[in-house]
């Protein structure tokens, strides 16, 4: 089995491997609060620092967990942070915990989180599950704010509470609504797609009708 | 807890670990019980920090929106209901229905505040709102929560045209389209193509004081009385400096 | 009554908790096009509902007003050991019961829609008749949205789909017209 280096364990997580786009993990949360880029980004980071703390103390102490309650275990770690997340985020930003609602308390349950623990965190040191947690945390904070950009420019023409598109612009509504979620994820889900067989193709070998064979493109970029 | 699978788990391509050595049921439980308890410690720690920060901000939404729907209010008492008369003994107040009395600068009672909450259009809105017993008239309104659609029924949040008018109406409130009304004191005009929010505000309110405009009135009349034999009482919770312990 | 009623059906269409709560994801878009599946899956997640918001209101009652910020831990306990608790039951008691349910149970655990409805019962603060209404409700709608969604897929499987939105970027744009299609249900009640 080829052994990761610590730049692949921070990079995977931000694009090839996101858990949002490409592993299709948690997208509860990415679907539910992501009609405006504040909601979406408070979820980030919160996520972020419950992944990270999690990932810490499951790669501190994972020789004394036994293997039976690991499971138990991980869940009690990551529903201590989501605690300790919701108190912070009710304190500091009400406003924003308030349209957040329960999803906040749901990240308990965001396979994201208890994946990367059975995954890798049990199973590396401290500083490489520190890595991976960093990576993936920012690769699910880039899936939130793509998917809040998209429905909050187009569902009320502004991004963050600045208006962009101009008075005259006729907000689609339907992205802040609950069918715009899926219709968002779908379409970027689309674009990556789109993008990964273009790229794919590029170096497709093109034959020439006299007989020469060039490549086209290249190595995808 | 026995193993649990996880569908997502995945090894890092290595065959299953070599078998340890099983513990022992003393160690699981212990294990877990010493997590658990320092999880309890931090979690108690952070909501020691935290408490007094939401429970602040609680009283402060609350004043700020008592303020509104009483126009002219600086200081607000909660009044508990006990049977059918209010009171301001707070003897066990878990599940009692409360009202907000505001009171101006002179100590005068100004109304009362009252929180209400229906089923809207989409979802339960809930909202305060300010009555006058010697007018009866709402005097009064703001959406503390809503989840109406963005752009029609959402309106209701913050259409200043609506919200005003519920300033000064006479009770039962009737609601009427903007090209049918009439301009009697009991009408509010309601939010064009959002018909069905502004005619659930309109109901919330109409039921709230259908249940409880008795109580109310029998203790408005107390309220009079005793306003204008003695000077302005200076209990109660001032809506500038809401206190931490605000009746709440 | 009519709260009760208006729980209910709220729950199932107007706030669908899958389409329009975005809770129990994860089974209704990896649902295999197979609706009897699908119903199964449905069944097994309103069993699970029931007696977690049983267990939940119990809980509300008589535990969590001394200790509200362990809230969370207590309720994900409880989720992960009903479930534990439901899967030896239905081992037991029926083993071709088990066997058609018995995969998807561990699944439940993780499953955003039971610890959602914990924490939506806790917040509205919904007494133990309200609360199993609401979870009767919003399993009911939970498996019409599966049901809905398996059958679509099984339609589609035998579509021409372009090779890019095969798979999950058809299957959101699938269920983000099903959620279109729920919004119609908004205002069943307006008097």
């Amino acid at each position: 089995m080829r052994t990761t280096t610590p730049q692949e364990d921070f990079i995977r997580g931000i694009w090839k491997e996101n858990p949002v786009l490409v592993q299709l993990l948690g997208l509860c949360p990415t679907l539910a609060v992501t009609g405006t880029v504040d909601n979406a980004l408070t979820m980030g980071i919160a996520t972020f620092f419950v992944l990270l703390g999690s990932s810490l103390l499951v790669s501190m102490f994972k020789s004394v967990i036994p293997k039976e309650v690991r499971i138990s275990a991980y869940i009690l770690v990551i529903a201590t942070f989501v605690t300790i997340a919701d108190l912070v985020l009710h304190a500091v930003v009400p406003e924003i915990h308030k349209s957040l609602g329960p999803f906040v308390p749901l990240i308990v349950v965001n396979c994201i989180i208890l994946g990367r623990q059975e995954a890798f965190a049990s199973k590396n040191t401290v500083a490489r599950a520190t890595l991976d947690a960093v990576g993936t945390g920012f690769g699910f904070i880039i899936a939130m704010m793509i998917m809040g950009s998209v429905r909050e420019i187009l569902g009320n023409g502004s991004w963050l509470g600045h208006p962009l598109l101009g008075a005259h612009f006729q907000p689609w509504v339907i992205m802040v609504l609950p069918p715009g979620g899926f219709f968002t994820l779908g379409f970027v889900l689309l674009g990556i797609a789109w993008w990964k067989g273009r790229s794919a193709v590029a170096v497709r070998p093109r034959r020439w009708p006299h007989g020469v064979t060039t490549e086209v493109g290249g190595p995808a970029s | 807890m026995s193993e649990q699978k996880l569908p997502m788990a995945e090894d890092n391509g290595s065959a299953a670990p070599p078998r340890q050595v099983e513990a022992s049921s003393v160690r699981l439980v212990s294990t877990l019980t010493v997590a658990g308890a320092l999880a309890g410690m931090a979690i108690v720690m952070v909501f020691q920090w935290a408490k007094p920060r939401i429970d602040a901000y609680k009283a402060k939404v609350l004043a700020e929106a008592v303020t509104q729907v009483l126009g002219g209010a600086t200081r607000y008492q909660t009044v508990y209901l006990v049977g059918d008369h209010f009171t301001t003994e707070r003897v066990d107040t878990a599940g009692l229905d409360s009202v907000y009395v505001g009171y101006d600068a002179n100590g005068q009672p100004r109304g009362v505040a009252m929180e209400a909450a229906e089923a809207g259009f989409q979802d339960v809105i809930d909202l305060l709102f300010g009555y006058d017993p010697s007018k009866d008239d709402v005097i009064g309104m703001t959406v503390l929560t809503s989840n109406e659609t963005p752009g029609l029924g959402a309106k209701i949040t913050y259409d200043s045209t609506f919200i005003g008018e519920f300033d000064g109406v006479g009770t039962p409130l009737k609601g009427v389209k903007k090209d049918r009304a009439k301009g009697q004191h009991d009408e509010v005009v309601m939010i064009t193509g959002a018909t069905i929010s502004s005619r659930a505000v309109i109901k919330i309110i109409n039921d709230r004081l259908d249940a409880i405009k008795k109580p109310v009135d029998a203790y408005w009349s107390t309220l009079a009385t005793a306003a204008t034999t003695s000077n302005a009482a200076t209990s109660g919770e001032s809506v500038t400096n809401p206190s931490a312990g605000g009746g709440l | 009554m009519r709260d009760l009623f208006w729980i209910f059906i709220s729950s199932a269409l107007v706030n669908n908790f899958t389409l329009v709560l975005f809770l129990g994801l994860c089974p209704f878009l990896g649902v295999s096009g197979k609706v009897a599946t699908a119903v199964r899956m449905g069944m097994a997640n309103i069993f699970v509902l029931v007696i977690t918001s049983l267990t939940v209101s119990a809980l509300n009652t008589w535990v969590l007003p001394h200790a509200p910020y362990l809230q969370l831990i207590s309720f994900i306990v409880v989720i992960a050991s009903l479930v534990q608790i439901v899967e030896m039951a239905v081992k037991k008691l029926s083993p071709t019961l088990f066997r058609e349910l018995g995969i998807f149970l561990p699944l439940i655990t993780t499953n955003c829609a039971i610890l959602g409805l914990a924490i939506l019962q806790t917040n509205r603060g919904y007494g133990f008749t309200e609360g199993l209404v609401f979870a009767l409700g919003g399993g009911a709608g939970l498996t019409l949205a599966l049901v809905l969604m398996a059958s679509l897929r099984e339609t589609v499987e035998l579509a021409d789909v372009p090779s890019v939105a095969r798979n999950m970027g058809l299957v959101l744009i699938l269920a983000g017209s099903l959620s279109l299609a729920f919004m119609g249900f908004a205002g069943l009640f307006s008097s």
